[in-house]
């Protein structure tokens, strides 16, 4: 992008080296046996990736959402799980403590979740209100210097792995009486369930979070009682932009290779590339590449520049991801069908880049429910929501 | 062509529907983790009948019609594309023999296969000749009695547990009028299994490449004409379109079923799912998309068994019929969210198995200039 400093650029090149040493020789192992690729933490903790958005004083980066967003793209082109994973870890947990925890909870935590000593996520979904985020159920009753919490949350990224979660719980009648608690593992009550088989992203271990009248110190509280919406609402704008990142990374990974592809095959006397056929399929990906990349860096941007207020972040949040998420699953769909027969053997990653994209679709906010985001701000809530 | 089945046809759509819920659906998703093909599950089909569905009753075969193979195809790739693959495939070299084969050949080789004691197989692809059939580089060479064949072919459904397996190979000069076919039989001298291909999906169905290396094949077991098997393997793979066709009519159903339930059963929001018009809409789509892909396929099944010229119409079918299911298993996916994503539920693998059909019995880029070139090429 033209508005990409000299940092940025340096940003990239780091990550792209980082992303070829570390993460392209397991990937496929990983991806065939559900593993994770805890090592690779710990490369990214000493290139100072894990609190990329995190102030200096705090230890962190100090960088920007298209610092972030770069690093997405350059790690999704060649792993999009353990990209998945180092969302979870860096802008749903650690980039949130960085701006809403206490300085005493930031000396607690911080440091061993930057150093990848421990990794992190969140937990807002729940099975009975994934979309319909605000229907969660899990309560947090306080008792004296504790909280008692009870609950499930699903759908966790990193939740087999994680040390430190970011929750979400009820702690009054209403939808909006929402508070936030970190999750240290080893607090009694807490565990993980059952990790789940998924399609794609296998290498990004997903889990629940389950409590059972688990006692949760008072100063594990995030903020005030009750004040927690803007703060996750906030931040699922900010990771559905970063997260279209990974989008642009699996795109932009099944056009290089089904373009290599076209030129080395040759069927009927030429390269496919000459049949115009193929030709389509690889050009009209190209440009939608494009105008998704453009999209989702103007979102960044925007953002760090303070240019989006409220529900204007939301939509542009929501377009960013609900396009790039869309073109990834076609475009990797598109790079199998043009590697014919080899695309859908495992000799060739784009049936992996397809099976990670499909997710896109679908985490951090189905595409459906983007467009009741974008309707909402188009129609007014009035008309939308009649 | 009539829009109600006839009786023969919801028999046997109702006795595959049985036989796939007692003996497949309790044991896929464990197979295809596996990577497990079943033979003795073929056997058991052709008990049924269900394995030689198009080969005349002389043959031991059931001496139905496409449309019936259909049908039958259907039912099998509602639950799983792996297995309904496999009866396609196993049906290739009885419908190749039947047609171009002689009385010797017919009442040796169908049989067996028709009542799934035999499995089935065809080759004719190769690394450098895929959607470019006419490439191929396997040579039959004439020596004597025999024909010694060499070479190595890509992608051979089943070709591991294959008895009879039809081969194509260079016979003569280069292009599409040097090619042969041959009946090759499992175990012949050799003949050996290269590596079996690591797919996205369909892992009950083995995909094998096949090396030979001088293997002796009779003269007798040439099928046809020299230089005849290039016209063999198109015409088979004219018929096969249709089987494909019926294959993603079955898997895109069973999507559009569990994304119904999971619509009226799922709230959010305070209500059904399908009270949202993203979702409805959805359902909507995916149910028109698939009843015309069913008409369609259904059509070329006709034109075959009126004898009528079906070529363009199953290439339509095929393509139009792939096209849909994968995209109906995409939005199956979609309306599960994330319980679609994992392995809990079957629509993931649906999708998976889908992508297969966009690909084999001829890319859908070939589909197009099949229906293309036929439509313009002056007679």
């Amino acid at each position: 992008m033209w508005f990409f400093s000299e940092e940025h650029r340096l940003l990239q090149q780091t990550v792209r080296q980082f992303s070829r040493q570390e993460l392209a020789p397991r990937i496929e192992k990983l991806d065939n046996e559900e593993g994770f690729n805890r090592e690779a933490f710990l490369k990214m903790g000493e290139l100072g990736l894990l609190g990329i958005t995190v102030a200096e004083e705090d230890g962190g980066a100090g960088l920007d959402a298209v610092a972030a967003t770069l690093v997405m793209e350059e790690m999704g082109a060649v792993d999009a799980s353990s990209t998945l994973s180092y969302l979870a870890h860096t802008i749903l947990c650690v980039n949130q403590i960085g701006k809403n925890c206490s300085s005493e909870q930031k000396k607690r935590i911080l440091p061993k979740l930057i150093s990848g000593e421990w990794i992190g996520g969140m937990g807002m979904s729940e099975p009975d209100a994934g979309s319909d985020a605000l229907g969660m159920k899990t309560k947090a009753v306080r008792n004296g210097d504790t909280y008692l919490l009870n609950g499930s949350k699903t759908w966790i990224t990193n939740g087999p792995v994680g040390e430190i979660f970011y929750c979400y719980a009820k702690t009054g009648p209403n939808k909006r009486d929402l508070s936030t608690f970190i999750i240290e593992r080893e607090i009694k009550g807490f565990s993980t369930g059952k990790k789940f088989s998924k399609m794609g992203m296998r290498a990004s271990p997903t889990s629940e979070l389950v409590f059972h009248d688990c006692a949760i110190p008072l100063n594990n509280r995030v903020g005030d009682e009750g004040a927690s919406i803007k703060m996750m609402m906030q931040n699922l704008d900010l990771e559905r932009i970063t997260i279209s990142g990974i989008s642009l990374g699996i795109a932009r990974a099944s056009i290089e290779v089904a373009t290599q592809y076209a030129k080395d095959r040759k069927a009927f006397g030429k390269p496919i590339g000459a049949f115009q056929q193929i030709q389509e399929r690889l050009t009209e990906a190209a440009a939608w590449y494009e105008a998704c990349r453009s999209l989702t860096f103007q979102a960044a941007k925007m953002w760090d520049l303070g240019l989006m207020k409220g529900k204007d972040a939301s939509m542009m949040a929501a377009k960013a991801k609900l396009q790039s998420a869309q073109m990834a699953t076609q475009v990797a769909l598109d790079a199998i069908q043009i590697l014919g027969g080899y695309g859908y053997t495992r000799e060739f990653p784009v049936e992996r880049y397809m099976r990670d994209a499909k997710l896109m679709e679908i985490g951090a906010g189905t595409n459906e429910i983007l467009r009741v985001i974008i309707a909402r701000h188009m129609l007014g809530t009035e008309v939308a929501d009649a | 062509m009539d829009f109600q089945e006839t009786i023969i046809q919801t028999d046997l759509r109702n006795l595959t529907r049985q036989f796939v819920q007692k003996e497949l659906i309790p044991r896929i998703e464990e197979d295809e983790k596996n990577e497990r093909f079943r033979p003795e599950i073929i056997e058991k089909m052709g008990k049924l009948g269900l394995t030689g569905i198009p080969v005349p009753e002389i043959y031991e075969g059931s001496g139905l019609g496409y449309q019936e193979y259909s049908v039958a195809i259907e039912e099998l790739a509602a639950a799983n594309v792996g297995y309904a693959i496999s009866v396609a495939v196993t049906g290739l070299p009885q419908v190749i023999i039947n047609q171009f084969g002689d009385e010797r050949q017919k009442q040796k080789y169908i049989p067996p296969l028709a009542q799934g004691r035999d499995i089935g197989a065809f080759s004719l692809s190769e690394a450098g000749a895929g959607s470019d059939a006419a490439s191929l580089r396997t040579t039959a060479t004439k020596a004597g009695d025999f024909y010694l064949l060499n070479g190595t072919k890509h992608w051979t459904t089943q070709g591991d547990s294959a008895n009879t397996l039809i081969v194509l190979a260079r016979s003569g000069g280069p292009g599409s009028q040097g090619i042969s076919a041959f009946i090759v039989e499992k175990g012949m001298e050799g003949f050996t299994y290269g590596k079996r291909e690591k797919k996205m999906g369909c892992h009950t169905s083995h995909t094998m490449e096949l090396l030979f290396q001088n293997v002796k094949i009779p003269l007798e077991n040439r099928v046809g004409l020299e230089g005849e098997g290039f016209k063999i393997a198109m015409a088979a793979l004219d018929s096969g379109r249709i089987t494909i066709g019926a294959a993603a009519i079955g898997v895109a159903r069973s999507a559009l079923e569990v994304a119904i339930r999971h619509a009226q059963e799922r709230e959010q929001f305070g209500k059904q799912i399908s009270e949202f018009q993203g979702i409805s809409f959805l359902l909507a789509d995916m149910a028109t998309q698939l009843q015309a892909a069913q008409l369609l396929v259904r059509q070329a099944a006709w034109l075959k068994d009126q004898k009528k010229p079906f070529s363009t119409e199953a290439a339509m079918a095929k393509l139009f019929a792939t096209d849909m299911a994968m995209k109906v298993t995409t939005d199956a996916v979609q309306v599960l969210g994330g319980s679609g994503y994992t392995q809990d539920f079957p629509v993931e693998r649906y999708m998976r198995e889908a992508k297969a059909l966009q690909i084999v019995e001829g890319t859908n880029q070939i589909q197009r200039m099949v229906i293309g070139r036929n439509m313009t090429t002056r007679r």
